[in-house]
C-alpha cells in the first residue's frame, strides 16, 4: 500500500501542470483568445492525453485512470477551456465495446446528465446533452442501444450550438428524432460491469477536476486576500478571512485525498466497488468545489461578483463537473439504496 | 499508487483479523462510558502482546519498525470488526524519540508503547488554554530535582496514569516560549492531587485536573533540554492533532457501521434527511480514512513535524462532528427521552474534538499563516 505518485505519475503531474498554466486563460478576456485556445488544444492533443483510455491492443487502456485523474485535475486547476474528460470518456466506453474511438465522438447524456442515454428504437425519442466535445458546430455523440442483457454503441450527430454555464468546457444540447446509426465491427457487449466502472472512470475525472478548480481558485484568491488592502492593511491579515480561506484548504486537502482512490480504482477494483469508491469522492468533492468557489467569489467582494473577475469562471465549471454523472445529492442517494437498502424509485 | 496490499500486509492482515475475531472485548464505544475507560488498559495491553501494537516504531522499545501504513491495516481492521480503536498515544512516543536523550527513551518508551505504565499530558492550565505557552505551573530546582507547583487541566486519564507528560516553567525571566520546559513526573507521590472532571455526556474517566503542590520530578527526568519545552509540546501537539497517529478513524468507522446497520434493518421507518446525514457521514468517515491512508503513505518519503496536522485536525474534527450529528439525527426523539442514550452521548462528546489538542480556530490561525501564507499584522 502506498498512495504516492509513482515518479512518473509525479512527473506527469508537473508536466500536465506546467502546461495547463502556461497555454490555459489568466483571465476573463484570455478565454476570447483563439489563438491561445487552439495552441492549447494542439498541446494537449500531441501530448497524447486525449488518447490515454484508447486501446494498448490487449483490450486495456494505454494509461490508467490515475493518469487521466492527474490531467483532469491539472486542467481544472487552470480552468483550461479544452476538451479533455468529454473525449476520454467516450475513448474508454469504445474501447469497452471494442471498436476504435469515433473522432471527435463525445458520449450522449440524458438531460438530467446523470448517465448515458439509452435509446430503444432507431431515432432518439429525446433531447440529449453533449459535454466537452470539440467545440465546432457538427457534434457526434454515443448512445446506448440495448441489446439481450447488453448494450451496444448507437452514433448521433447533429449541428448544435454550444452553451452552457461553464465557460471552459462546451455543452451541446442535441433535439430529439435523431437517426441512431449502429457503430460497425463491434466485437463486445456493453455489460452492466462496464457501465458502472465508466461511471466510476467519469465520477473520478469530474471529481479531480474539481480538485483542480479548487486548488486554482484558492491560490487566485489568497493572492488577491494578500495584495487588497482596506482599512490600512492586507483583507489576508483579517481572522475572518483567513478562516474562510483556511476552511477553503482543508476541503481541498480532503477532497484530494477522497479523489485518488476511486482513479486507481477504475483498473483495479470490481465494478460495484470502484463505483461505490466514486461515488464517495464525487460527493465530497461536489460539497467541498462549491463551499470554496462560493468563499472565493465572498472573498473577492464586489470585484468577485463581476464578470471580469475569473473566480465565477471557476465557479461556473464546478456546477458542470458537479452536475456531471450526479451531483451530490445524488451520489447521497445512490449511497443509501447501496449501503442503506432504501430503495428510490426507479433509480 | 498503489492501494492494495502488498503480500506482507495482506499476511499481516490476515493474521489480525483473526486475532480480533478471538479478542475483540466487545467494549462499549469509546467515548461514551466510563467502561470504556476502566478497561482500555486491558485492550492495548493485549493489543500489544498479540503484535499488533507500536508498529511503527523502533523495535528496541517494543515496536515492529514496519512502515506507518500497517496502522491504516490496523485501524481498517477493528473498525470492520467492531473492535476498539487503537490506543491513541503515538504523539507522546513522537515527542520523546524527537526530543528525549537515548537514556530517557529506554527508561520510558517500552512501558508506554506496551500499555505497563500509563501516561497523561501535564499541558493546559485554567488560564493556558489556547496561549498555552502563557503557563504558570513551575518547575524550581532543588538538589537533583525539581518542586513542581502548579494546576493542569484537561488531563485526559490522569486518574489512572503513573506518569505524566508535564510541562512546566522552568525559568521564569525569559520570554513565554523560552522558559519551558517538558518532564516525566511520576503520579503516585505526595503533591498530586486528582479533581475528576464530567464531561458533558456524564463520562468522569476521561478529563481530570490535576494540581501539583511540592510534587517532585527527578532532573534526569527531563525530557529535551531546558527551556526546550516549547518546541516539545509543538511536536507532540502536531502529531496529536493527526488522524493517522490517534487512530480516531476506527471510531468513526465502527459509528457509521452501526448507524447503517439500524437504518438499513427498517429503512422505511427513518425519513430521507435521517437517511442522508447516515449517507454523508459514510462519504466523511471514508474520506478521512483514505486521507490517513495519504499521509502515512508520504511518511515513506520520512516524518514531517510540520504544520499539515493543522489541515487534519480541522478534517477530523468535521468528520468526528458529523458523524455524531447523524447519531443524533438517527436516534431522534428517543435521544432527548433517555438521558443515558448512547447516539446522545455520541453526539455531545463530538462536540469536544473542536476543542481537545488545539481549538479549530486556532488550527485555522496555523493554516492561515504558516501553510497558506496570509500576511499578519
Amino acid at each position: 500500500m502506498d498512495t504516492r505518485d509513482t515518479p512518473e505519475q509525479a512527473e506527469l503531474r508537473r508536466t500536465a501542470s506546467r502546461l495547463a498554466h502556461e497555454l490555459g486563460p489568466r483571465t476573463v478576456a484570455d478565454l476570447d483568445d483563439r489563438s491561445r485556445g487552439e495552441r492549447l488544444a494542439a498541446a494537449i492533443r500531441s501530448a497524447g492525453w486525449l488518447e490515454l483510455r484508447n486501446d494498448d491492443g490487449d483490450g486495456d487502456p494505454l494509461a490508467s485512470g490515475v493518469e487521466a485523474a492527474i490531467i483532469a485535475e491539472a486542467l481544472g486547476e487552470a480552468v483550461a477551456d479544452v476538451p479533455f474528460a468529454g473525449p476520454i470518456l467516450a475513448a474508454d466506453l469504445a474501447r469497452r465495446a471494442g471498436v476504435p474511438a469515433t473522432d471527435g465522438a463525445v458520449v450522449g447524456f440524458a438531460p438530467d446528465l446523470i448517465g448515458a442515454e439509452v435509446v430503444s428504437g432507431s431515432q432518439t425519442e429525446s433531447p440529449i446533452v453533449a459535454v466537452d466535445h470539440a467545440g465546432g458546430s457538427r457534434v457526434a455523440a454515443y448512445v446506448l442501444v440495448p441489446d439481450g442483457a447488453g448494450y451496444r454503441l448507437g452514433l448521433v450527430e447533429a449541428d448544435s450550438a454550444s452553451d452552457g454555464a461553464d465557460l471552459t468546457r462546451s455543452v451541446a444540447s442535441l433535439p430529439a428524432g435523431l437517426a441512431v446509426r449502429p457503430v460497425a465491427d463491434q466485437t463486445r457487449m456493453l455489460t452492466r460491469g462496464d457501465l458502472d466502472t465508466w461511471a466510476a472512470l467519469g465520477l473520478s475525472l469530474t471529481s479531480a477536476d474539481m480538485v483542480g478548480l479548487m486548488r486554482g481558485v484558492l491560490d487566485v484568491t489568497v493572492t488577491y486576500a494578500t495584495d487588497r488592502r482596506q482599512y490600512g492593511v492586507a483583507i489576508g491579515t483579517f481572522q475572518a478571512v483567513q478562516h474562510l480561506l483556511a476552511e477553503a484548504r482543508c476541503l481541498l486537502e480532503g477532497a484530494f485525498s477522497a479523489a485518488l482512490y476511486p482513479a486507481w480504482a477504475v483498473d483495479q477494483l470490481e465494478p460495484a466497488e470502484a463505483l461505490a469508491a466514486a461515488r464517495v469522492a464525487k460527493a465530497y468533492c461536489a460539497r467541498a468545489a462549491r463551499t470554496v468557489c462560493e468563499t472565493a467569489v465572498q472573498v473577492h467582494g464586489g470585484i468577485g461578483n463581476t464578470w471580469d473577475c475569473i473566480v465565477h469562471v471557476h465557479l461556473r465549471r464546478a456546477l458542470l463537473s458537479s452536475q456531471w454523472f450526479g451531483d451530490d445529492a445524488e451520489q447521497l442517494r445512490q449511497i443509501e439504496r447501496t449501503r442503506l437498502g432504501v430503495r428510490h424509485g426507479l433509480s | 499508487m498503489d492501494f492494495r496490499d502488498s503480500p506482507e500486509e495482506a499476511a499481516f492482515r490476515s493474521r489480525l483479523r483473526t486475532w480480533i475475531a478471538a479478542n475483540n472485548p466487545g467494549l462499549p464505544v469509546s467515548s461514551t462510558d466510563d467502561e470504556y475507560w476502566v478497561r482500555q488498559a486491558e485492550w492495548h495491553t493485549a493489543l500489544y502482546d498479540a503484535g499488533f501494537f507500536g508498529l511503527s516504531w523502533p523495535k528496541r522499545f517494543g515496536g515492529h519498525e514496519l512502515p506507518s501504513v500497517f496502522d491504516v491495516i490496523l485501524d481498517d481492521e477493528l473498525a470492520a470488526a467492531g473492535a476498539p480503536p487503537r490506543p491513541s498515544l503515538g504523539y507522546l512516543v513522537q515527542g520523546i524519540t524527537t526530543h528525549a536523550s537515548e537514556e530517557i527513551q529506554d527508561r520510558f518508551l517500552p512501558g508506554l508503547i506496551s500499555g505497563r505504565e500509563r501516561w497523561c499530558q501535564g499541558f493546559s492550565e485554567p488560564d493556558a488554554g489556547s496561549d498555552l505557552a502563557s503557563l504558570r505551573t513551575t518547575a524550581t530546582r532543588d538538589g537533583d530535582d525539581y518542586v513542581l507547583h502548579g494546576h493542569k487541566i484537561w488531563t485526559s486519564y490522569s486518574d489512572v496514569a503513573e506518569w505524566c507528560f508535564l510541562l512546566a516553567r522552568t525559568d521564569p525571566d525569559v520570554p513565554k516560549h523560552k522558559g519551558l520546559s517538558a518532564f516525566a513526573v511520576p503520579m503516585h507521590q505526595p503533591g498530586v492531587e486528582q479533581y475528576p472532571l464530567r464531561m458533558i455526556n456524564g463520562i468522569t474517566k476521561e478529563f481530570g485536573q490535576v494540581v501539583f503542590d511540592g510534587a517532585r520530578v527527578a532532573a534526569a527526568n527531563m525530557i529535551g533540554k531546558p527551556g526546550e519545552g516549547w518546541r516539545v509540546a509543538m511536536t507532540i501537539v502536531s502529531h496529536e492533532r493527526e488522524p493517522g497517529e490517534v487512530g480516531y478513524v476506527a471510531r468513526y468507522a465502527k459509528t457509521v457501521k452501526d448507524l447503517e446497520a439500524t437504518v438499513r434493518a427498517n429503512p422505511d421507518a427513518f425519513r430521507s434527511d435521517q437517511r442522508e446525514a447516515v449517507a454523508w457521514a459514510h462519504v466523511q468517515a471514508e474520506m478521512l480514512r483514505l486521507h490517513v491512508r495519504r499521509r502515512l503513505s508520504e511518511r515513506l518519503d520520512g516524518l514531517d513535524h510540520g504544520p499539515g496536522g493543522s489541515i487534519d485536525k480541522i478534517l477530523m474534527t468535521w468528520v468526528e462532528q458529523t458523524v455524531g450529528a447523524a447519531a443524533l439525527s438517527v436516534a431522534g426523539a428517543r435521544a432527548v427521552a433517555c438521558g443515558d442514550d448512547v447516539a446522545l452521548k455520541i453526539y455531545l462528546y463530538s462536540r469536544a474534538q473542536s476543542v481537545m489538542g488545539g481549538t479549530s480556530q486556532i488550527q485555522k490561525n496555523i493554516i492561515a499563516t504558516r501553510i497558506l501564507g496570509l500576511p499578519v499584522t
